[in-house]
């Protein structure tokens, strides 16, 4: 959790996304960000993720984001 | 004689009454519903503005029915609609604000709180707050609004980077997009049964150009957010569901969803016109698409901000390989588009020169701004004999043996270098199209170490000393980049297009 909190702040570092949970609905990631962070989110927890499991419902909040990497590790 | 959309548009409502006109979300309003909203806007907004007409009137709200109604609200009030973007950083949206000083800004509760800061004097109509059942609807006062504009005045003010920083608004006429939409209908490349992806932001003239076909020709709009934009399974899954027929992007999204080989996943039967343009299509990508969408007619258009939506049109009926460029091909109707070379006279075929535009698509100008206007709206030098202004676009394009125009680059990619005249974008394509060394970059001149670099991103492992090689097999060695910048993501501006002016001051002045 604390590490893709580390991704997003790299991102952003002018963004809240600890308070924010909606990520697209409060405007937090971009087309561009999305981009950014599934090759950080490939890296750091050396999984692989199908372009058709990049969805907004994998990415809309730290806890979505956290399960879709959990489950992607086991 | 109709010679406004929004007069059109009257009739497309009496034609197409229940039908749906906009779809956002879960959210649907039909043509006479949107029509209601937007004559009832037009009324408060004529009471704002004390019945002045031809004024800039900005929307600052998300994509949505609200800020399609309020644009044509607007036009029903006799005033141009200036769309601002909502994310845009505080200081862009100021200086827009302080160059056009649109009379009235329409907001939402949400995105008011924010103009608070950036612009507190303007006149703001918050739109939430507007009990559409107390207003009334007066059809006298319309046609008296309408009857004291002329189809040269402005309908809408696109704004556009300047290289300065400073934003400039560039000036459509009502004039402009008649004869627009006319042509894209006669072409037979819009049908009034079209259902339209939309997905461009509601600031930029693709956004414009969809409002048109809907307003005069009855089409359905799907509104398509950012939320799309950022999860292109999401995008298609949504163009599939609502059985969009008709889109018009940028060739950035759709390179992506070549590249992620989504097409092969996702089958969009429904869509039968594919219109792209706002830079080069990379042809590999391309016909990533053609393989995957057989039914599908796909049109190459080509065209500055500064004339309206488009100049030329290409629909690509031939194989193109990977290799080649798409053409960019030939003029739409009432326009003309031709070729200068740097000593003011036409080019023959083959001989490059600067794309120029004459006809009713050219723009008014830039608001406010008559200096800028001068170095770019000008006589044109083919003509001594009486006024005639064309707009010089500062892209560098040929016409081929088959009389077809192709987009070569931008005049200031250009570059001189060594003693050699050297197309950046010649490089370009060379690393991405034809060697497909790395995903995609952006060739920079830096003037003042007078060195060429390549800024990239790619998922592979290749080295700057691979590329080198491989190029020195393709290319003379003055043409060989020699510095190799890697970035996670290349930079965009919000067309999504690579923000080459960032890129050169990057390089210009370091990270």
């Amino acid at each position: 959790m604390e590490k893709i909190l580390e991704i997003l702040k790299t991102l952003h570092p002018e963004y809240d996304y600890e308070k924010s949970t909606n990520y697209l609905d409060d405007g937090l990631l971009d087309s561009f960000d999305i981009i950014a962070l599934v090759t950080e989110l490939e890296d750091n927890f050396n999984i692989d993720i199908d372009p058709i499991e990049i969805i907004p419902n994998n990415f809309e909040s730290m806890n979505k984001i956290k399960s879709f990497v959990e489950n992607k590790q086991h | 004689m109709v010679n406004l959309l929004i007069n059109c548009f009257d009739e497309t409502v009496r034609k197409n009454a229940d039908k749906t006109a906009i779809i956002d979300g879960n959210e649907k309003v039909t043509f006479t519903k949107l029509q209601e909203i937007s004559l009832k806007l037009s009324i408060i907004i004529n009471s704002k503005m004390q019945n002045e007409v031809k004024q800039p009137i900005a929307v600052y709200t998300k994509k949505s029915i609200a800020n399609v109604a309020s644009d044509i609200g607007i036009l029903y009030s006799g005033n141009a609609f200036l769309n601002l973007d909502v994310k845009s950083p505080a200081n862009r949206i100021s200086a827009i604000l302080s160059a056009i000083k649109p009379g009235l800004i329409i907001a939402t509760k949400e995105s008011a709180k924010n103009l608070e800061s950036i612009y507190p004097i303007c006149n703001i109509l918050i739109y939430d707050d507007i009990e559409f059942s107390a207003v009334n609807i007066d059809q006298t006062l319309k046609h008296h609004q309408l009857s004291r504009i002329i189809d040269a005045d402005p309908m809408c003010i696109i704004t556009t980077s300047g290289s300065t920083g400073t934003p400039k608004g560039v000036v459509l006429n009502h004039r402009s997009f008649m004869d627009f939409t006319k042509w894209a209908h006669d072409a037979g490349l819009i049908h009034d049964t079209d259902i339209i992806g939309n997905l461009s932001p509601i600031v930029f003239d693709l956004y414009c150009s969809d409002l048109c076909m809907m307003m005069r020709y009855g089409t359905s709009i799907v509104l398509l957010s950012e939320k799309h934009a950022a999860f292109p399974t999401y995008l298609l899954e949504t163009i599939r569901d609502n059985r969009v027929s008709y889109i018009f992007w940028v060739p950035t999204i759709m390179v992506n969803i070549a590249n992620m080989s989504l097409l092969d996943k996702i089958s969009l039967p429904d869509l039968k016109t594919i219109w792209f343009s706002g830079e080069v299509f990379p042809t590999k990508q391309y016909n990533v698409w053609k393989k995957h969408l057989p039914q599908a007619k796909f049109v190459n258009l080509y065209g500055p901000v500064e004339a309206t939506v488009d100049v030329t049109y290409y629909v690509v009926e031939k194989e193109i390989a990977d290799e080649d460029p798409i053409p960019i091909g030939y003029a739409c109707e009432n326009t003309d588009v031709f070729l200068l070379s740097e000593e003011n006279t036409a080019c023959k075929t083959g001989e490059e020169g600067e794309i120029c535009i004459r006809g009713t698509s050219l723009a008014m100008g830039y608001y406010n701004d008559p200096e800028k206007t001068a170095k770019v709206f000008v006589q044109n030098p083919l003509n001594k004999q009486y006024p005639e202004i064309i707009y010089k676009t500062g892209d560098i394009g040929v016409i081929n043996e088959a009389g077809e125009m192709i987009f070569r680059g931008r005049k200031d990619t250009l570059i001189k270098h060594a003693g050699y005249r050297i197309e950046l974008g010649e490089i370009e394509h060379t690393i991405i199209n034809k060697l497909k060394l790395i995903e995609n970059g952006c060739i920079v001149y830096n003037s003042v170490a007078k060195e060429i670099v390549l800024y990239y991103e790619t998922m592979s492992n290749i080295t700057p000393q691979d590329i080198r090689v491989r190029l020195s097999n393709e290319l003379p060695q003055y043409m060989i980049p020699s510095k190799y910048i890697k970035l996670n993501a290349m930079p965009r501006n919000t067309n999504g297009k690579i923000d080459r002016l960032y890129l050169k001051e990057l390089c210009l002045h370091g990270e």
